[in-house]
């Protein structure tokens, strides 16, 4: 039974060219992604890209991706290898993909419908198939051996790996072919091969729709059958490049019960799919520093509040009880995941305690997400958070916030 | 409600960074508002299962369920809303599509609108919203009050905007005259949107993003609660002072142990002040900020009545 996620034989892995940063929002998977492709270029000398779908302004100013003209850029300050990131412009991937697959005029014509404005920039949704065919282009140009993904805040963390089924499904589905036969010079009548009940379905349609949106529709739809093909085709072999060993997915998660439990489903998911699960990554932990039961620290500040009830020493006595008390709730709620995925092995880390922001802090969250003390970052630019801290590098104290979580039992008994 | 008021709202969409605790708070919203003879219905749309877990109650469904008492006496009613069965709820309702529903079912339709046209699912949810909170039943309203817990605030201005963009593409026929009608009620004070987010920079920015957006697309935004605001702590403390007074307890202090609490503290304390800082930055957006205390424990059901008090009741 494993327990414990070795991240540097993953991202030493040359026969590894895709990392997937999978989980629901909120958990850190920017930051985790980016991360681990910094440590894959500096430590084990990838030729690395970040592809991240939405990170935050400093964090994307850090890593040179400002520039937004939806290419990878080399992140500046690297000290081995190579990193390039990027960040997903989904309309622009979408316009790129109609530009190389059709001519000018054809091109215009459609960035000009209203329907396809709609769905290339403003419905949710398009944002995963845009990452998968990023990620496809990627992996085409051979620029790189690692692609690290963050994947899209979904509603569900699911929808990005729906996302190429679903549109093959779309593109063989019935109501697509229907609908471009429906525009003016079609060459078949699906119409005719499908009778009385086609019939209903476009009155039905056109009913509910409206006339005008139908015919965007149509319009749309029959652009996609021209010029799209070659987009499924892309789809489904990313798809199925995801399924092969080269390929590694990363569940990363928080301890809430919402995040522990998305994760737990997406595991699910990703065995029924055949997908190569290599590791769950649990962040923001509560740093605890001190080893003291919670209980003993109550009773110690109850003691000593009797003598004076405004006694300093009681209200650390009391913020370090707090502490535990969250830590412990927190592994309690981590402690669904082993349980239900108990071949999947894992790495628990404790928050920074500070915004990640820039290389440095980037490198101290890699070196901890391996589970080595970061040899790299031997200074970093919050002293006052060090300061706040008892070892040097920046972590959070204690054999436990690295190490697996079957190795002990509560880190905050005495 | 008087005559000449504004409409109390009515619809409370609950938004924020995943991870802030939106579904917690809006759940505890839903007991808030749920007073004496009052009663709430707590909707989710993302098919998370996020609420029954709260309440210890078994998964919801389409169908409108008693999930607690309200903290002021009333009922809290649950309810998980699916786009699909949405549609076919539509078709049937607008045009007694029985029969033709399923037809649309087995061409692929519902499938072709959901993927082709993910914001046809939004509209559909937006639409239901509409219904649960204009619905009567026996000369009065089903509801004095619809929670939502809403998508994250960085798809919460689309998810709220989906109509007027479909009731611009579908500019004749019943979706679009729906859509329009949607938007109206979303853009008028029957409709509030509360943003929640903790005391960190991430969540905070983009709330405050999130207040911009929906400002400049006219959403009407009610309370910003900042949540999981940790206990005050006071005082300064030297290690000294602190070895002495372990002493004093009966704890043996050991330099590690010494490092370690001196290490939590000034964390903590630093946390404070940031909370400060984060604060008087939502202040400066013009509306009210709420704060819920950080429950170490995690959100359980008596938390949530906790949190519900905290709220107060608009009854």
């Amino acid at each position: 039974m494993s327990t414990d996620l070795d991240v540097d034989a993953l991202l030493g892995d040359a026969g590894k060219h895709v990392i997937a940063c999978c989980g629901s929002g909120g958990v850190g998977k920017t930051t985790t992604a980016a991360s681990l492709a910094l440590r894959a270029a500096e430590v084990h000398g990838r030729r690395a890209v970040v592809l991240t779908i939405d990170p935050a302004k400093r964090l994307a100013q850090s890593l040179g991706m400002e520039a937004l003209d939806n290419t990878p850029r080399p992140v500046a300050g690297v000290r081995d290898g190579s990193l390039d990131a990027m960040m997903l412009d989904m309309k622009r991937t979408f316009d790129e993909v109609v530009a190389s697959h059709t001519s000018a005029d054809r091109a215009a014509e459609i960035f000009a419908n209203p329907f396809y404005q709609a769905v290339s920039s403003t419905f949710s949704g398009t944002q995963e198939y845009m990452a998968m065919e990023k990620l496809g282009q990627l992996r085409a140009t051979g620029r790189w051996d690692l692609i690290v993904l963050d994947t899209p805040p979904s509603r569900s963390a699911l929808d990005f790996l729906d996302a190429p089924a679903r549109l093959a499904r779309l593109l063989d589905g019935r109501v697509i072919r229907l609908l471009s036969a429906s525009t003016p010079g079609a060459r078949r009548s699906m119409l005719s091969l499908m009778g009385a009940s086609a019939a209903v379905f476009t009155r039905v349609f056109n009913k509910v729709l409206g006339g005008h949106l139908l015919t965007d529709v149509a319009e749309f739809t029959a652009s996609l059958e021209d010029t799209f093909g070659g987009f499924r085709k892309r789809a489904e072999a990313t798809f199925r490049a995801l399924q092969d060993d080269q390929t590694s997915f990363l569940v990363v998660a928080a301890p809430e019960p919402a995040a522990v439990g998305e994760a737990v489903y997406f595991t699910r998911r990703l065995t029924e799919e055949r997908m190569p699960l290599d590791g769950m990554i649990l962040n923001r932990l509560t740093p605890v520093s001190a080893d003291l039961s919670a209980e003993r620290a109550l009773g110690a500040a109850a003691q000593l509040e009797e003598a004076d009830p405004e006694d300093p020493v009681a209200a650390v006595l009391r913020t370090h009880a707090d502490l535990a008390r969250r830590r412990a709730a927190e592994e309690r709620v981590a402690a669904r995941y082993a349980a239900a995925c108990p071949e999947v092995p894992q790495r628990w880390l404790p928050s920074l305690g500070v915004e990640v922001v820039d290389l440095e802090d980037l490198r101290s969250f890699g070196a901890a997400a391996a589970g080595v003390h970061s040899e790299l970052s031997a200074e970093r630019r919050c002293p006052q958070a060090v300061e706040n801290r008892t070892r040097p590098d920046g972590w959070p104290s204690g054999r436990e916030s690295l190490s697996g979580p079957r190795m002990r039992g509560l880190p905050v008994r005495s | 409600m008087t005559a000449s008021a504004l409409p109390v709202p009515r619809l409370h969409i609950v938004t924020g960074k995943g991870g802030t605790g939106k579904t917690s708070v809006a759940a505890a919203l839903a007991l808030s508002l749920a007073g004496p003879g009052r009663r709430a219905l707590l909707v989710e749309v993302e098919g998370r299962q996020g609420i029954a877990p709260l309440f210890g109650a078994a998964s919801l469904g389409y169908e409108e369920r008693h999930l607690a008492a309200g903290a002021g006496g009333g009922e809290v009613f649950g309810q998980s809303v699916d786009a699909d069965e949405a549609l076919l709820d539509y078709l049937a309702l607008f045009y007694r599509l029985g029969s033709a529903g399923r037809v649309l079912q087995k061409f692929g339709a519902i499938d072709f609108a959901t993927t082709i046209a993910p914001g046809l699912r939004d509209i559909l949810l937006t639409g239901k919203l509409k219904e649960a909170v204009s619905r009567a039943e026996s000369g009065r309203m089903a509801y004095d009050a619809v929670v939502l817990d809403a998508p994250p605030t960085g798809r919460i201005v689309k998810f709220l905007n989906v109509t007027v963009e479909s009731g611009r593409l579908a500019k004749t026929g019943p979706i679009g005259k729906h859509s329009r009608s949607v938007a109206r009620m979303l853009h008028s004070s029957l409709t509030n949107v509360h943003l929640v987010t903790t005391p960190a920079a991430m969540p905070v920015q983009e709330t405050v993003d999130a207040y911009k957006e929906l400002a400049a697309a006219d959403l009407p935004v009610g309370r910003i609660v900042l949540n999981k605001v940790a206990g005050a702590k006071s005082g300064e403390v030297t290690e000294d002072e602190l070895e002495a007074g372990l002493a004093r307890a009966g704890i043996s202090p050991e330099p590690a142990l010494l490092a370690g609490l001196m290490a939590e503290y000034g964390s903590a304390r630093e946390e404070l002040r940031a909370v400060d800082a984060y604060r008087d930055r939502l202040e400066q957006l013009g509306r009210p900020v709420e704060e819920l205390p950080l429950l170490p424990e995690g959100v359980d059901l008596s938390g949530l009545y906790q949190l519900a008090r905290a709220l107060g009741g608009e009854a």
